[in-house]
């Protein structure tokens, strides 16, 4: 194994940053629920930030800045399906 | 021992047991998914869903559990540098304290259970009540799976199996862990948050 290639994935540095970021993400997230944002709001800022630590973990905890596209073709695959369940069932939400 | 099959390369170009969790985790990202948007569906189309009071629903606690996932993650991800570097005390060290950590969500996890249920809250009790337990309670089942394959892989790690020449089952594990730490990630604004 190269040394480029041995300090290129062993700095232990980007996850501790990381993990410094899902920590202030998560008080945020916490402090935002008391701060009485209207519902609708309260809901997508909510889910913005679960989806940027979601994000976050998947890039560096799970490697996958530095995956081949095969492995996205599967994740892409099912985060579609799942999208088109979710956009199906608004519909039935509509209507009522 | 040799790990050498895991790292057989088919004509994706990805390892075997890396494309096989890839395989396996987008999988549960249905099984989760479809929990996720039947909880919308009924939350937004059912007046009766009856979301509990904050006293019952405990924000603090669920607000540390998410604090003590995280860290568990970030220990696991530093364990797997850590047998990258041929690091094996320190290996031991990260995985222990994953483990400690993982231990210490689900104890968490039981005494909120009590405390639900004390209070009234059960999985028969209302709408909100049902996906409660139902999604919680899967995601603590696969924790506790993924408690197993973490000691399965300190017992193995104590026997000298994983170096910087071998981790690849110490990354897979993680990428395992990675995962249930992310699920609860969106479990807890869906249920303590919003």
């Amino acid at each position: 194994m190269d040394e480029f290639h041995l300090e290129q994935k062993h700095s232990v540095k980007p996850y501790l940053l990381v993990f410094l970021a899902l920590a202030i993400l998560t008080g945020l997230t916490v402090i935002l629920s008391y701060a009485g944002l209207p519902h609708g709001m309260a809901i997508l800022v909510a889910s913005i930030i679960a989806l940027v630590k979601c994000t976050l973990i998947a890039a560096f905890f799970m490697h996958l800045r530095f995956e081949s596209k095969g492995i996205y073709a599967f994740i892409f695959a099912a985060l579609f399906f799942l999208l088109g369940l979710i956009l199906s069932l608004i519909p039935d939400i509509g209507i009522r | 021992m040799s790990n050498a099959h895991l790292m057989d390369y088919n004509a994706t170009g990805i390892p075997n047991g890396k494309l096989g969790m890839w395989v396996f985790l987008s999988s549960e990202i249905m099984l989760f998914g479809a929990f996720i948007s039947s909880y919308i569906v009924l939350r937004m189309g059912s007046p009766l869903f009856g979301v509990p009071p904050e006293e019952i629903l405990g924000r603090g606690l669920a607000t540390t559990n998410t604090f003590v996932l995280i860290t568990s993650s970030v220990t696991m991800v530093l364990a797997l540098a850590a047998i990258q570097n041929d690091n094996r005390t320190a290996f031991k060290g990260y995985l222990i304290a994953t483990n400690l950590l993982g231990l210490t969500f689900l104890l968490i996890k039981i005494f909120e259970y009590q405390h639900k249920i004390h209070e009234g809250l059960t999985i028969t009790s209302s709408l909100f009540g049902s996906f409660y337990f139902t999604m919680t309670g899967l995601h603590a089942l696969h924790l506790i799976g993924g408690l197993i394959f973490n000691l399965y892989i300190l017992v193995m790690g104590w026997k000298g199996t994983y170096s910087s020449q071998s981790y690849q089952r110490v990354e897979y594990a993680g990428l395992y862990w990675h995962f249930v730490d992310l699920v609860w990630v969106i479990l807890f604004p869906v249920f303590y948050l919003v």
